[in-house]
């Protein structure tokens, strides 16, 4: 296994998931076996291979700068659970 | 100890919000001041299934700050994943660029506060664009209530220009930033609002400290909400204070401590602790696969070089070197911007000379601006009108005194020429045999100042000008004043 319950913790609380332990020993069987399927990418010798910044072998897409017609505040606002018909509203935050 | 026992390192981050008409990533307006959450769209709102599409313009911007800031350019660069999770974050995390910057390691010289004639250089590690994240507003007297979030800055392009720990001192970090400013505006590719959070500074501060004939470093500090560049200047003069106690009372060093974030209070004159800073790592970059990388062909960086025209720096030393300014005077009228540089320029090629047009420049006309907030291209008068008068000044026709009197009648007036203004005021030239028995007169009614003079108090000759001017407005002061001394001396 190549996940420990330790890591998964890391990865969790920083995806803001709380996990008990015995989910955590879970996970990291269950994902430590995703991540060695996907390693074996590794055994690839993969020497004098250009990385790949994208699948598409496509470059510079752009659009020129200009205003379009976006959302109405209402359309904008409308699937938030919270709002008050200007802002979208959260539980209180730290001011960053 | 009265001097620091330790040398100040600063690397400062800053965040310019590039002058575009749409987003990085939509076609959402980035006009400030709207309507929250009136600027918004499936894209900036990362709704499910929306794809970005990045933004010519500010690609162009991007690449004429790098070419000005002397940065190797990338020829291949690509979009990266932030990942974070803030409520004014609405994908869950920020395009950005992490190991394909559009500019690489590059450099700015500016002015050294301490003497404008030397030149103080700070090291660029790379410029990269990245979409902004979303105004929240907390309810700061309770706590309790629920944040308030505007999405409509979220996706506007940001370039952030990430300087090198290579500043020294509050006043360098100052004069840095004031440079790269007055640069950014050259360059057309940012309003600097400083108040509209169009340029925003973080800083990276420690201290490095001579201790038994070695050096310890103190643990690496990031001041972030640095708004003004006051609050800069205050912020790291703070925190030198701040790190040098601390490390006396615990004597921790770079090595016993992590990075720290604190958030600067400009109002308190505090900075408090934030969030311990996340390891680059846990914002887990990864490669966007919703945009394919951009190409920049060494001809377009070419074309961008080339269009640049005078920038800071050399407009700088052109007026020093061509017009004979003195470093501090070629500085104060190129900080006023390329309009002022070009408004003096017109001055000069109109026939003043370039020390009368700096200081009527400096006074006058930057005074009437400040006065009326205008800017340059606002102002009435136009160059060569004001030559006009410089030179009217220059032939000894009109005395400086007179002149400012012609100038605010220009401001009211700008469609009078100076001539017609100086005859509408009723100056004219008073020819050198007028003045001289106008002084003769004066001379003869007042025996008491010739015997002050001829005693050696030269100064006494002074009682006398008022009078002169009462007698003629048109009399030049120093003319009245250099007549007098020359008759009584002839009269020993
Ligand atoms: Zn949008």
């Amino acid at each position: 296994m190549s996940l420990t319950a330790d890591e998964v913790a890391k990865v969790a609380k920083l995806a803001r998931l709380t996990f008990e332990s015995e989910e955590l020993e879970k996970f990291a069987g269950q994902l430590g076996k995703i991540v060695d399927f996907v390693d074996q990418l590794s055994e690839v010798d993969t020497e004098g291979v250009e990385e790949m910044a994208h699948p598409l072998d496509v470059d510079s897409v752009v659009r020129p700068d200009v205003v379009t017609e976006g959302l109405s505040r209402d359309e904008s606002l409308a699937n938030s659970p919270s709002h008050d018909g200007e802002h979208f509203l959260v539980p209180p935050v730290m001011a960053r | 100890m009265s001097d620091p026992a330790y040398e100040l390192i600063v690397g400062l981050e800053v965040h310019v919000q590039l002058s575009t008409q749409s987003k990085l990533f939509c076609g959402c307006s980035t006009i400030f001041g709207a309507a929250s959450n009136t600027q918004v769209c499936p894209v900036c709102l990362g709704l499910p299934g929306a794809l970005p599409v990045l933004n010519a313009e500010a690609v162009e911007l991007a690449i004429r700050t790098g070419v000005a800031l002397n940065c190797e350019m990338a020829t291949f660069t690509k979009w990266d994943r932030k990942n974070y999770f803030y409520p004014d974050l609405p994908k869950g995390y920020q395009i950005s660029q992490f190991d394909k910057p559009i500019c690489g390691p590059g450099y700015l010289d500016f002015p050294d506060p301490e003497d404008s004639a030397s030149m103080l250089r700070v090291r660029l590690t790379r410029a990269h664009l990245e979409e902004d994240a979303g105004k929240s507003m907390h309810d700061e007297a309770a706590g309790k209530a629920d944040s308030r979030i505007d999405l409509n800055r979220t996706g506007t392009p940001l370039l952030e220009i990430v300087s090198e720990p290579d500043i020294r001192s509050a006043e360098a970090a100052k004069a840095y930033l004031t440079e790269l400013r007055l640069l950014l505006t050259y360059l057309g590719v940012s309003d600097c609002n400083m108040q509209e959070g169009s340029l925003r500074a973080d800083a990276n501060v420690n201290l490095h400290i001579e201790q038994n004939g070695t050096k310890v470093a103190t643990p690496i500090v990031e001041v972030k909400n640095l708004n003004s560049f006051r609050a800069v200047e205050r912020a790291l003069k703070y925190e030198a204070k701040r790190q040098y106690e601390h490390w006396q009372k615990t004597g921790q060093t770079i090595d016993d401590a992590a990075k720290q974030t604190r958030g600067w209070n400009d109002a308190a004159g505090v900075s408090t602790v934030q969030r311990e800073k996340e390891e680059s790592s846990d914002y887990r970059y990864f490669p966007d696969p919703d945009l394919v990388p951009l190409v920049i062909d060494e001809a377009r960086l070419e074309a961008a070089r080339a269009g640049l025209g005078e920038l800071p720096g050399a407009s700088r030393q052109r007026l020093r070197t061509e017009h004979g300014l003195k470093p501090y005077d070629a500085d104060v009228v190129t900080s006023q911007g390329r309009a002022m540089v070009e408004y003096f320029d017109q001055l000069v090629s109109a026939g003043a000379t370039a020390k009368r047009a700096s200081s009527w420049v400096q006074q006058d006309v930057m005074r009437t601006l400040k006065e009326q907030e205008w800017e340059v291209e606002q102002f009435p008068i136009t160059a060569p009108r004001l030559a006009e008068l410089l030179a009217a000044i220059e032939a000894g026709e009109i005395d400086n005194t007179r002149a400012k009197e012609v100038f605010q009648l220009l401001l009211e007036k700008p469609e009078l020429t100076s001539a017609d203004a100086m005859q509408e005021l009723g100056i004219e030239a008073v020819d050198q045999g007028e003045i001289e028995s106008l002084c003769q007169e004066l001379l003869d009614e007042n025996p008491k100042v010739v015997s002050q003079v001829l005693d050696g108090n030269a100064k006494a000759v002074g009682a006398l000008i008022g009078v002169a001017k009462k007698k003629n407005p048109n009399a030049d002061p120093r003319q009245v004043r250099e007549i007098c001394l020359r008759l009584i001396e002839a009269s020993r």
